[in-house]
């Protein structure tokens, strides 16, 4: 679990990260941590699954990929194994679950646009099911910061 | 948008994460043949330029006890749709809102938000909440809880939703 000191630096770094030759060291002088503790601690975040990575975030939008949400009916017996179909494409960046009569939702990302319909098209050759394309058409929001 | 050669293959070496020691720029420019310096400068044009939208870490929100996440959908009519989506936005535990297209006649809705709670009741005051907050307390609307995750991986070259 996270100790106080953890939450700190969760909290300080999801606000973003300086691009500067000593960047531990800078994030360390803000939250009273010093360098070396700082990195200790965020290679056994890192280790213990807490932070799955640590580094940018691409627009995939911005360098000419595809994005998109899409939904599936899926009938609960064939749940796991449609579930196992579509983890397989190395597109599928998320799959949730959900509890609606659209019950699986996944995101789709692609180095170019013309690849989003055709994975699409593919899981619903391969699982017969019809995939619903859901891409944002505006954003208002980007914030994931979520507070530790 | 068309990137250089250089920012290439920086976002080609960051992009599996930068490596915790302490001067990781420079790691990062032994491992595509760059200075520091270059490195250090390749990415601040990313970040100007939008590419790189966000640097820091991915936190797994069900490993800091964010245990309940509900996908809320509203069917906004088209016309005020921007307008609550600017408000939800606003709104300190709303973490992403999108407009995206309904799929008439399976799904009517139109603006799509995402609500992260420690558990289910909580997220459920905070929906009726935001409900209120934005002012469609009596637009039809519904909410998608997460039951399962399948896959979540670290993102590679796109924007990862917070779910």
């Amino acid at each position: 679990m996270l100790d106080e000191t953890d939450r700190r630096i969760v909290n300080a770094l999801q606000g973003g990260f300086p691009v500067v030759d000593r960047p531990f060291a800078a994030v360390g002088r803000e939250i009273g941590l010093d360098e070396q503790d700082l990195i200790e601690r965020l290679s056994r975040m890192v280790g213990e699954g807490i932070l799955s990575r640590f580094g940018p975030l691409f627009d995939a939008e911005a360098m000419g990929g595809g994005l998109t949400l899409a939904a599936m009916r899926v009938p609960a017996d064939r749940f796991d194994a449609v579930a196992d179909i579509v983890n397989e494409f190395p597109e599928v960046a998320h799959n949730y679950a959900r509890d609606h009569d659209l019950n699986m939702w996944f995101v789709v990302a692609t180095d170019r646009p013309e690849r989003v319909p055709e994975v699409l098209r593919e899981i619903e050759r391969l699982t017969h099911i019809k995939v619903y394309d859901m891409p944002k058409e505006e954003e208002y929001f980007l914030n994931l910061r979520l507070e530790a | 948008m068309e990137l250089t050669g250089t920012e290439r293959r920086v976002m080609s070496a960051v992009q599996d994460g930068l490596p915790l020691v302490s001067r990781p720029y420079e790691a990062i420019g032994r491992a595509c043949g760059l200075s520091e310096e270059e490195v250090l400068r390749t990415l601040k044009g990313l970040i100007a330029r939008g590419i790189v939208t966000r640097f820091g870490v991915i936190v797994r929100h069900r490993a800091l006890g964010y245990r309940a996440n509900a996908m809320v959908v509203w069917d906004v009519p088209d016309d005020i749709a921007s307008r609550v989506g600017a408000k939800f936005a606003g709104l300190p535990y709303v973490t992403l809102a999108y407009r995206r297209p309904r799929r008439m006649p399976d799904w009517p809705y139109n603006l799509f938000c995402m609500i992260h709670g420690r558990d289910r009741a909580m997220v459920e005051s905070l929906i009726e909440e935001a409900a209120r907050a934005a002012d469609v307390a009596d637009i039809p609307r519904a909410v998608l809880f997460s039951q399962r995750c399948f896959k979540q991986r670290g993102a590679r070259y796109h924007t990862v939703a917070a779910e």
